[in-house]
């Protein structure tokens, strides 16, 4: 390797490891912030190393009003917009890689087009709505905005990852003694299976992170996203940092296991 | 009973009819190919049979049974695909018992099948092992072998050697043969490879644009096809045609190749006075090294030696054709040289001029002409 | 001789096969109706309705409140300044995790982790940093650049507010363009750039002739999300600024909640579809591919 070519790759793996820096040094910090004492909290200068940690603020986290309810609630939420969007979804994205049937191009475009339509105009009227049937301040009731959210980014997921198994397998199943629902349930399901589940678990964190819906849907059962944003600006350091660590902690989890998917996923829903 | 008919079978996609009317019987047993280009129909119509298509008109019938409605499981068919389609999350054993689990067998019954399948693919060494672990050909003889255990009425093959390489493809071609021989299943065999046809069916279904043209044994596809089209398409090199004038001299049937005159057969006796379309085989050209009666002399364009026989070019007044010699024959380009063709080996092909059939093949001829002259112009230019 | 199938039958199996795909969609199709195309007429409805009756009113508060205004720069202000410069950024992840790293996993899940933070985390991540008490001004500090902690999040000063909103954002979105640029990116077949340098082209040169152009429906994708996703910014601000500053997103949360006023926060919703559509149509008509450009 030539010298400049030798540069070349240096300055090349400089940049990466900045860039990861920049990723990296703020998550450090707020994890540092939450896993210190109170004290630390408000101390000046930081303790930039993990000398002195403990349990203290998260504990103070946690034991804050309304705090471990909200937390189950983002759960369930999630969980039901997951059953709900993958639910409804999945056959759409099957139909959409399987047949080619009048309108599937229509479908596809306004599955797409529900992107441009910010969260914001959806909420509001769905505040108003869900009075009316008595929904309102419910999990039923983010989690049915959550899925409306999450719906298209399901159909199109599940549409791609169908369309990458190649349909002889389910034809060659059907040969040889399936039905077409017998076909996909022992050759298609199983391989498409990881992609499903990838999918399933973008879907819950999309609906742990929404904030604006959950916050309008909700007064007294906020889901946690909501409920540190009710009370972020009136509470003190303490609670502000263990919240937003415990708000982001999950994505480190989960961008580690889905993260050969996410490209999948993307590449494909982009056309 | 295992035999299969195809009674106008006609299938759409829009506005275009992928297969068109099509007839065809297969008896018991026979091993029939559907042979034609890329776009010809064949495949649509084999998956008509298998019922991974629906037929827009026309009726199918395997065994004797109205199979036309019948979803794909139930009209007793194994089919071969192109990709090979073995589930990869199952191991082979399970691959290969697929069919068989599906109708319920017992699994005494399964596993005795599954061996002798496997053994007759000598696939038993990777009966555990899940198809990502085995290489292309393994992975064709999996598909063949659960194909075969099902022991359905008929066997369906879509194209299963083309994703081979080309020696391997050599050998699984006669092994099939042999195995498919030694069963006797009747067999329906996709492929566009006109060698492979010649090689394995009984009989061998030639289509165009959703037509069978022709529907003859291998020798007689070969021998006498029935339009230049197939004639075309078959064999290696294509069939050689000429435009020649047929006339009657000294009372017997000629034909006017340019000065030349070649005698031709009784029966050319009905076409005297037209312009027809002759074709002749390569093989049935012999190459002389001086004039004589009833030679067509022709210039040498280009000489491709191909080991077992030398492939000629040559020009023959307004012709091209393709002529086969012997391995040590090397006659220079532009050098002069005289061709022998037997009566009995020309064949009849469309009639110039005569309809819309005719004037299709009148342009293949003009344009292959333009090719072959266009090479023969830079052979000699260069 | 050949007996045609009875077409009754053939016609009730036609019937039965073709269904089945719109059936499998119906569901899709009716959530989304409901969920979605209902709730925006009905946003619409409330935007210009009070009580039954057609009326401006709700636009009419919307414009005169002292917050409109601001609401409306800020929101603008900070597309402008976060598009650009996320997209050299993402471009630039996009070409280091195409590259032949070591390490090339490792470096691909720190640059995808943003992608699964909030905004609402991310405000409070970067609050953390920028409050006087805070991390920047101990490392400042420790680096001996300043001498007493600089008030970042200042109240009094909007460019400074606005300039750490534009930092969280971006670490936070960016990782969303990168995975678009990136699919873009490996849809590019190497040859092309092979191609270009064998015929002299520099590294910069490569990627504004050739890679660039190639990715231009990538970049019209991303730059389409990103551009609807940022007329919705709304928690970061509220975190890193509180009442500080504000923008059309959250001037509509206040509206609803705090103010409990469907109707401009409707306003406010209404204006957002308006313009996040406007700016789509602006960026499809821009960055449009003509067909015959594209490989396929």
């Amino acid at each position: 390797m030539t010298a400049r070519a030798a540069l070349g790759r240096i300055g090349v793996h400089l940049a990466a490891i900045l860039l990861a820096l920049w990723v990296l040094i703020p998550i450090y910090f707020i994890t540092l912030a939450a896993f210190s004492t109170q004290e630390s909290v408000y101390q000046y200068p930081k303790a930039l190393l993990p000398t002195d940690l403990s349990t203290d603020t998260m504990s103070f986290f946690l034991h804050s009003e309304g705090i471990v309810p909200s937390l189950q609630r983002s759960v369930i939420v999630a969980l039901l917009t997951l059953v709900i969007s993958l639910g409804i979804g999945t056959p759409a994205g099957y139909a959409l890689a399987r047949f080619s049937f009048r309108g599937a191009d229509t479908f596809r475009l306004s599955v797409v087009g529900t992107r441009a339509f910010p969260i914001v105009i959806l909420s509001i009227p769905l505040a108003v709505t869900f009075v009316r049937w008595g929904i309102d301040d419910t999990v039923y009731g983010v989690a049915f905005a959550h899925t409306a959210l999450a719906l298209p980014f399901a159909v199109l997921v599940t549409s791609s990852v169908f369309a990458g198994i190649s349909v002889e397998l389910e034809e060659a199943a059907m040969t040889l003694g399936c039905s077409r629902a017998s076909a996909i349930a022992r050759v298609i399901l199983p391989l498409a299976l990881p992609g499903l589940a990838a999918a399933a678990i973008f879907v819950f964190i999309i609906s742990w992170n929404e904030v604006f819906a959950a916050a309008i849907l909700t007064l007294q059962h906020r889901t946690l996203p909501a409920q540190v944003l009710a009370v972020l600006n009136a509470s003190p350091l303490p609670f502000k940092f263990a919240g937003g660590f415990f708000l982001l902690a999950p994505s480190l989890i989960v961008i580690l296991i889905i993260r050969k998917y996410l490209f999948n996923m993307w590449g494909r829903v982009v056309k | 009973m295992a035999h299969v008919r195809f009674q106008g079978v006609t299938k759409l996609f829009g506005d275009v009819a992928a297969v068109d009317n099509v007839e065809l019987e297969v008896s018991d047993g026979e091993f029939v190919v559907l042979l034609g280009p890329s776009g010809c129909g064949k495949t649509t119509l084999l998956r008509c049979l298998a019922g991974l298509e629906r037929v827009d008109g026309g009726r199918v019938e395997i065994g004797g049974r109205d199979a036309t409605d019948l979803p794909p499981r139930k009209r007793r068919i194994a089919m071969v695909f192109q990709s090979y389609a073995v589930f990869p999350h199952m191991r082979v054993y399970d691959n290969v018992a697929f069919g068989l689990k599906m109708q319920k067998e017992s699994k005494v019954t399964i596993k005795e099948r599954v061996e002798s399948a496997a053994g007759l693919l000598h696939i038993e060494d990777f009966l555990h092992r899940y198809p990502a672990q085995l290489s292309g050909g393994q992975r064709q003889r999996v598909a063949v072998a659960r194909a075969l255990a099902t022991k359905a009425d008929v066997l369906l093959m879509d194209e299963p050697l083309s994703n081979l390489d080309a020696l391997l493809r050599l050998e699984m071609r006669a092994e099939l043969k042999a195995l498919l021989q030694k069963l006797g299943a009747t067999t329906i065999y996709v492929t566009h490879d006109q060698v492979e046809a010649l090689s394995m069916g009984d009989r061998i279904a030639v289509m165009n644009a959703g037509r069978i043209i022709q529907v003859d044994s291998p020798l007689a596809v070969y021998d006498r096809p029935a339009d230049m089209f197939v004639g075309g398409f078959i064999g290696t090199p294509p069939m050689n045609f000429v435009r020649a004038e047929v006339a009657i001299e000294d009372g017997r049937p000629v034909a006017r190749l340019g000065d030349a005159t070649v005698r031709l057969d009784e029966d050319a006796r009905a076409h005297a006075g037209r312009t027809a379309i002759l074709g002749v085989r390569a093989e049935s050209i012999e190459v002389e090294a001086a004039a004589g009666d009833g030679l067509v002399p022709a210039t040498v364009v280009v000489v491709e030696p191909l080991g077992s026989h030398n492939l000629l070019t040559v020009r023959a007044g307004a012709n091209v054709l393709k002529v086969s010699a012997r391995p040590d024959l090397f006659p220079a380009p532009e050098s002069e040289i005289w061709l022998r063709i037997a009566p009995d080996r020309i064949r009849w092909m469309e009639r110039d001029g005569g309809g819309a059939m005719a004037e299709e093949t009148a342009d293949v001829l003009r344009s292959r002409e333009a090719i072959l002259s266009q090479a023969g112009n830079e052979a000699s230019t260069g | 001789m050949a007996s045609v199938a009875q077409p009754a039958a053939q016609a009730r199996r036609a019937r039965r096969w073709e269904g089945l795909p719109y059936w499998l969609v119906l569901p899709t199709l009716a959530y989304l109706v409901i969920f979605f195309a209902w709730p925006t007429i009905q946003a619409f409805g409330l935007a210009f309705r009070e009580d039954g009756v057609w009326t401006l009113d709700a636009f009419d508060t919307m414009v005169n409140d002292l917050r409109f205004k601001e609401a409306l720069r800020v929101t603008l202000i900070l597309i402008v300044v976060i598009i650009p410069l996320q997209f050299a950024l993402a471009v630039a992840m996009a070409l280091l995790v195409n590259a032949q790293l070591r390490a090339r996993g490792f470096f691909l899940y720190v640059f995808l982790l943003p992608l699964a933070i909030s905004d609402l985390a991310a405000g409070i991540v970067w609050s953390s940093i920028f409050t006087e008490r805070g991390y920047l001004n101990t490392v400042l500090e420790k680096l001996g650049i300043i001498d007493t902690p600089y008030i970042w999040l200042d109240f009094q000063k909007e460019s400074l507010l606005l300039f750490t909103i534009v930092v969280a954002e971006i670490w936070r979105s960016t990782a969303l363009l990168m995975i678009i640029l990136v699919a873009g990116l490996q849809g590019i077949p190497k040859e092309f750039n092979e191609a270009a340098g064998v015929f002299g082209a520099g590294f910069w040169q490569r990627l504004w002739h050739v890679t660039l152009p190639m990715l231009k429906p990538s970049i019209q994708v991303a730059l389409l999300l990103r551009v609807i996703l940022a007329f919705e910014v709304f928690a970061t601000v509220i975190a890193i600024a509180g009442e500080g500053t504000t923008t059309l997103a959250a001037e509509a949360y206040r509206w609803e909640n705090t103010n409990q006023d469907e109707n401009v926060a409707a306003a406010y919703a209404s204006l957002i579809l308006v313009l996040s559509l406007v700016s789509a149509g602006i960026i499809l008509r821009f960055l449009r591919t003509r067909k015959e450009q594209l490989l396929r």
